[in-house]
Parts: structure tokens; C-alpha cells; sequence
């Protein structure tokens, strides 16, 4: 018997067991399609903490006001207000540090005309384009006259520069930050979402000297973001910003540290490797279901040998050699588990694109996931199908066919 | 053509040995048609699971058209059952929820033929005068109708020989009658040979041997020199 005769036997077997060739299958097309959608999540987290990491900038070092202890009572990250200005300007001179800029943050309720929008508000220095790599699409950045002269020129985002204007041209505009008038001077190239799904674009920039005496009233800083020469010198980044900030903020000897810092691409790499593995923890938890898929197909194929022992008797009687036989119910195994897996495969990337649409969590199903499901589930059916075919072609003709 | 010798089939069943057939010797020339007839139990059945190549001698030699099958493989006797054979069975064994003409294909499957499968299932269903019920299911047919089925399945790779077990025993008497007329029909315009096995006498009577099984042996075997009973005037078994 050819093969193709055998597919088409196999096919009318199915089609005659209807109900129970689709109750098999649905063990492999749930495992399928949790297989392609648990990869797309993964897949998709990984791509969008990638993407993240681009849009963040790269060789990067936070630092931030760390706890002190002030008469015994310890301060919480954050609280406290150790970081100044020149602390970045003297970060600015180390060996391994290519850039470093203080920040200072809070939301503005902003005002142009008779429209009005709340939104976060950077101070910062002209570094800070270089280091957040994140450059205008229009006019310019904030520079050092700014800094000096205190200037109320702003750079605005483009979810602002939408809210407020339209389709109107935003630059040389003077809007209202907080009561205080700013001149947009720049506008900021679209930056996406940050790692915690917040729009980066809902932002406006300030000179760090206006922001904080303007607009905040503050003397210290929130942030000075530092940016490492290169990927093999960010250690000793860090090193140097630690030494030299625990100089200038005359920390003795055995004294804890007044900030704190982060190495953010050590972060997000370590991120990155979680995210692969829950990509695989996913996978591997989805492929169980599979497995039990298959077993599945293993237990109706053998119930289905028995109660077609007749038709392999009559089959045998006609002249079936056991290699027909084996043919038939493997074949039958396969389509089944094959129907199953493109089902699968279909419902899958139905599901991955219905969670990208509905939720913000991106998904992405590679070409990897549908080729490695289609040939497991292939695989699957083979494996399962070969004991009931082996015990199908096994059966000695006679009794197969006084079988009742 | 058929030739048996010494043939003995033995059961081993717990720790008792059932000895079904006990020395079976017996010539069955090419175009014969013979009845085997005996009681139940008397072997006559597994004189013909060996004959029709389904199960092996425990001892003696059976040589089908000049060659010993008991040292063929099982892939030989597949082979041997699907080109010279044709089996009709009493519970007419057709695949269920499949049409006629799918079950008369089916012996064309495993001989490997592709070309003009349905042609040839028309033309052995129009033989046994189902013209008209190919796409039936088996299972909407009746009782001399399945059988008819069975019989086209068994002619559709011109075998040698065909060997029907109790072919009329679920058929009523006029049915009956009508299959048994094929079988004379085959035997006498193909020259197929026929062996019948079958306990009532009157079916007997339309093979022109008839042997006698008891207790694993043959206790007689006669020959009607005679034309077998007379055909009945009408009937779809006139139409072969």
C-alpha cells in the first residue's frame, strides 16, 4: 500500500469517528496553541525589554540620593537631598565616565491657550541627550546658556506637543508651566514606552538651574545620570563614582553611602536573561500539556485498535501485510495529531495577536515557535501512534476477525 | 491445486492439547466445487483458515498451486489471500460505514494497484447485480445484498480460488438460494474453484463434491457426477 492511499483511509477514518477524532485532537490543539501563545508572550516581553533597553540609552548608571542616617533615624532611598549639581559636573571629569547629568522631576500642569494638560516635567543639562541617546526631531536641546542663564526655554514631547497643539507648529510657542511662561525651543523624537509601559513622550524639559529654582524650589537633585565610555569600563564607572562621591560628601571611612548606585544595562541584561528564561519556563510548562496531548492520542488509538479488530481482521483476510496495517493507524495518528497542531497553531497566533490587541502586552510569534510546534506535534503522533499500530498490525488474523 | 497432507492443527489451550485437525489428507483439483460438511467442532473450519492461508498447520504440508505455504512468511500469505483468494464469510464481514463500492475497492488497495480501482468495483458489483447500490453504505443493505458485496470483494483480483464459510447461514432460504446460484455460475463460466463450508445439506447439494469432517478427520468424500439442483426460474442470481 502507498502512502497517499493510506492518508486516504486514514482521513475516512476520522471523518467516520467525527466526535472522537475532535475531542483527540483538542489534547494537542490546546497544547499547540499554548505552546505559540505562552512563546509569543515570551517572545514579546523579550522583544519590548529590548526595545526598552535601545530607547533607554546605552552604559548607563543611575544614581540616586541613598539613605543616610541622621541621629540614628535611617532615611529611605530617594529622601534625601545629598545629591547637588556640581556633584555631576565633577562626575563629568572622571576617566571612565563619558557623560553624567543631574535631573530633577515632578509633574506641571501645562497651559497653551485654552488648552491645558498635566504632564511630567526633566530638568536637566545638555548631557542629557547624549546620554538617554534620545535627540530633537525639531529645533534644539537645552544648552549650556541655558544652564547659566537660568532661561525659560523648554523641549516638549510629543504626546504634549499633540495635547496641546494639534497639528499645529509648536516651536518658538510660549507655553505656561505651572504659571511660570516657557519657550519651546526643541521637540523630542518619539521615544515609545519605557519599561514600565509609561509613555516617555508625555515629558517636557527644562533647564536643570529653572526647573529647580522655578518651578521646584529645590536645591538638591533627584537623579544624575551617568554614561560609562564604554561596555568594558563600567565597573570601573561605578568604582569612580562611588569614590568620588563619597569624597565630596565627606564620607569617613567605614561610613554607609549617602546615594546609591545602579548599574542599569547590568540591569536590564540581567532582565533580559529572566525574561529568556520565563520564555522557556512558559514553553516547558506549555509542552507538558502537549505531552499529555499525545498521551492522549496514544489511549484513543489503542481503544480504537480494539474496537476496530474486526476491520483489521477483514482487512488481513484481504490480503493486508502487517506493514499495511501499521501504515494505517500510524498515519491516522499523525493526522490527528498534525489536524490538531495546525489548529493549534492557527488558534495560538489568534490568541497572541487578541492579547497584544486587548491588553498593552506585546507578543510577538516567531516563525521558530510554528515550526517547532508543527514538527512536535508531528513528532507527538508518531511516538504515540507506533504501540496501538504496532499492536494493530501484531494481530493474528483469525481472531481478529471472530472478534465480536 | 489444493493439496493437503498429514495436516494437523493443535490448540494448546491452559494445559489441555485440543487436536482440531488429526491427519488430513485431501486433493482439490483446479475448478472444482466442493462442499465441506461436518458438526461443529469437527474441523471443518480450521481445515479452512489453513487452506485460506489465515493460520498454519502444526504439522504436515499444505501445498496451494505447487507451493508449500507453510514456508512462506506472513507477508507472503498476505500476498497469496489478496491475489488468489477470495473469502466469503457467513457475517459477511464488510467494513462498516463504508460504501459498497469502497469495500469491494479495498483488496485493490493492498496489491498495490492505482489506475482504474473504480472501474473494476463497478464491474465486479455489477457481476454479483448490485449495478445501481455502489455508494450504499454496507450497513443499508440487506442481508443478501452484504453478501453480494462480499462476493464482488472477492472476485475484484480474479482470484483462484474463493472459499466461502457458511455463506448462507445469516440469509434466508430464498437468498439463499440466490447466492449459492453465483457461486454455481462462477464455478462453471470462470472455472473458479470453489470450497463451501456449510452444515445444511441442501446447500451442499449445489457443490459436485462434498466432504465430511468428524473429529478432525474426513470420514467420506462422494462426488454427484450430476448437475447440482435446479436453478429457480427468477431471482437476481440469474443476472451474473
Amino acid at each position: 500500500m502507498f502512502i497517499l492511499p493510506a492518508i486516504k483511509i486514514a482521513f475516512r477514518g476520522l471523518r467516520v469517528n467525527k466526535m472522537r477524532s475532535g475531542l483527540t485532537m483538542l489534547g494537542i490543539i490546546i497544547g499547540v496553541a499554548a505552546v505559540i501563545t505562552m512563546l509569543a508572550v515570551g517572545e514579546g516581553a523579550r522583544e519590548s525589554l529590548a526595545k526598552s533597553i535601545a530607547s533607554l540609552g546605552s552604559n548607563l548608571i543611575l544614581v540616586i540620593p541613598g539613605s543616610t542616617t541622621s541621629g540614628g533615624a535611617r532615611m529611605g532611598t530617594g529622601n534625601t537631598n545629598t545629591l547637588v549639581p556640581s556633584d555631576a559636573e565633577a562626575l563629568d571629569g572622571e576617566s571612565a565616565v563619558d557623560a553624567a547629568a543631574a535631573m530633577v522631576r515632578g509633574t506641571g500642569q501645562v497651559v497653551f491657550q485654552d488648552r491645558n494638560w498635566n504632564t511630567a516635567i526633566i530638568g536637566t543639562t545638555g548631557d542629557y541627550e547624549r546620554i538617554r541617546d534620545w535627540p530633537v526631531s525639531d529645533g534644539r536641546f537645552i544648552n549650556r546658556q541655558d544652564i547659566d542663564g537660568m532661561t525659560k526655554d523648554c523641549l516638549v514631547g510629543t504626546t504634549v506637543v499633540q495635547e496641546l497643539f494639534g497639528n499645529e507648529d509648536p516651536l518658538g510657542r510660549i507655553i505656561r508651566i505651572n504659571q511660570v511662561p516657557f519657550t519651546i525651543v526643541g521637540v523630542l523624537q518619539k521615544k515609545g514606552q519605557s519599561l514600565m509601559g509609561q509613555d516617555q513622550d508625555d515629558v517636557i524639559i527644562t533647564p536643570l538651574s529653572t526647573a529647580m529654582s522655578r518651578l521646584f524650589g529645590k536645591t538638591s537633585v533627584n537623579a544624575i545620570m551617568v554614561k560609562g565610555k564604554s561596555d568594558g569600563v563600567m565597573n570601573r564607572a561605578v568604582e569612580q563614582v562611588k569614590t568620588l562621591l563619597r569624597q565630596r560628601h565627606r564620607i569617613p571611612d567605614g561610613g554607609d553611602d549617602d546615594f546609591s548606585v545602579m548599574n542599569l544595562s547590568e540591569m536590564l541584561s540581567a532582565a533580559e536573561t529572566q525574561t529568556k528564561i520565563m520564555t522557556i519556563l512558559l514553553g516547558a510548562v506549555a509542552s507538558v500539556s502537549l505531552l499529555v496531548g499525545g498521551i492522549g492520542i496514544m489511549n484513543i488509538m489503542l481503544v480504537s485498535v480494539t474496537e476496530r479488530t474486526r476491520e483489521i481482521g477483514i482487512r488481513m483476510s484481504v490480503g493486508a501485510r502487517e506493514r499495511d496495517i501499521l501504515l494505517q493507524f500510524l498515519v491516522e495518528a499523525v493526522v490527528l495529531s498534525l489536524t490538531g497542531g495546525v489548529i493549534g497553531i492557527l488558534i495560538g497566533v489568534g490568541f497572541s495577536t487578541a492579547i497584544s490587541q486587548l491588553s498593552r502586552f506585546q507578543t510577538s510569534v516567531s516563525l521558530f515557535s510554528v515550526l517547532l510546534s508543527f514538527l512536535f506535534s508531528a513528532a507527538v503522533g508518531i511516538f504515540f501512534g507506533f504501540y496501538p499500530a504496532r499492536k494493530a498490525a501484531g494481530m493474528d488474523p483469525i481472531s481478529a476477525l471472530r472478534y465480536e | 491445486m489444493i493439496e493437503a497432507r498429514d495436516l494437523v492443527k493443535e490448540y494448546v489451550i491452559g494445559d489441555t492439547t485440543l487436536r482440531a485437525l488429526d491427519g488430513v489428507n485431501v486433493h482439490i483439483g483446479r475448478g472444482e466445487f466442493a462442499a465441506i460438511m461436518g458438526p461443529s467442532g469437527s474441523g471443518k473450519s480450521t481445515f479452512m483458515n489453513i487452506i485460506g492461508c489465515l493460520d498454519r498447520p502444526t504439522s504436515g504440508s499444505y501445498i496451494l498451486d505447487g507451493k508449500p505455504v507453510e514456508t512462506l512468511s506472513r507477508d507472503d500469505l498476505a500476498g497469496i489471500r489478496n491475489r488468489m483468494l477470495g473469502f466469503v464469510f457467513q457475517g459477511f464481514n464488510l467494513l462498516p460505514r463504508t460504501t459498497a463500492l469502497e469495500n469491494v475497492e479495498l483488496p485493490l488497495y493492498y496489491s498495490g494497484q492505482d489506475g482504474e480501482m473504480e472501474e473494476k468495483a463497478y464491474a465486479a458489483l455489477k457481476s454479483v447485480g448490485l449495478a445501481g447500490r455502489e455508494r450504499h453504505f454496507s450497513n443499508q443493505l440487506s442481508g443478501g445484498q452484504q453478501q453480494r458485496v462480499a462476493i464482488a470483494r472477492a472476485l475484484i483480483n480474479d482470484p483462484s480460488v474463493i472459499l466461502a464459510d457458511e455463506p448462507t447461514g445469516n440469509l434466508d432460504s430464498k437468498t439463499s438460494v440466490e447466492i449459492m446460484d453465483i457461486f454455481t455460475k462462477l464455478n462453471a463460466e470462470k472455472g473458479i474453484t470453489i470450497i463451501l463450508v456449510t452444515h445444511e445439506p441442501d446447500i451442499a447439494q449445489f457443490a459436485a463434491r462434498r466432504i465430511h469432517f468428524k473429529d478432525g478427520k474426513i470420514i467420506s468424500d462422494e462426488r454427484t457426477p450430476s448437475p447440482p439442483a435446479p436453478l429457480p426460474a427468477s431471482g437476481e442470481g440469474r443476472r451474473i
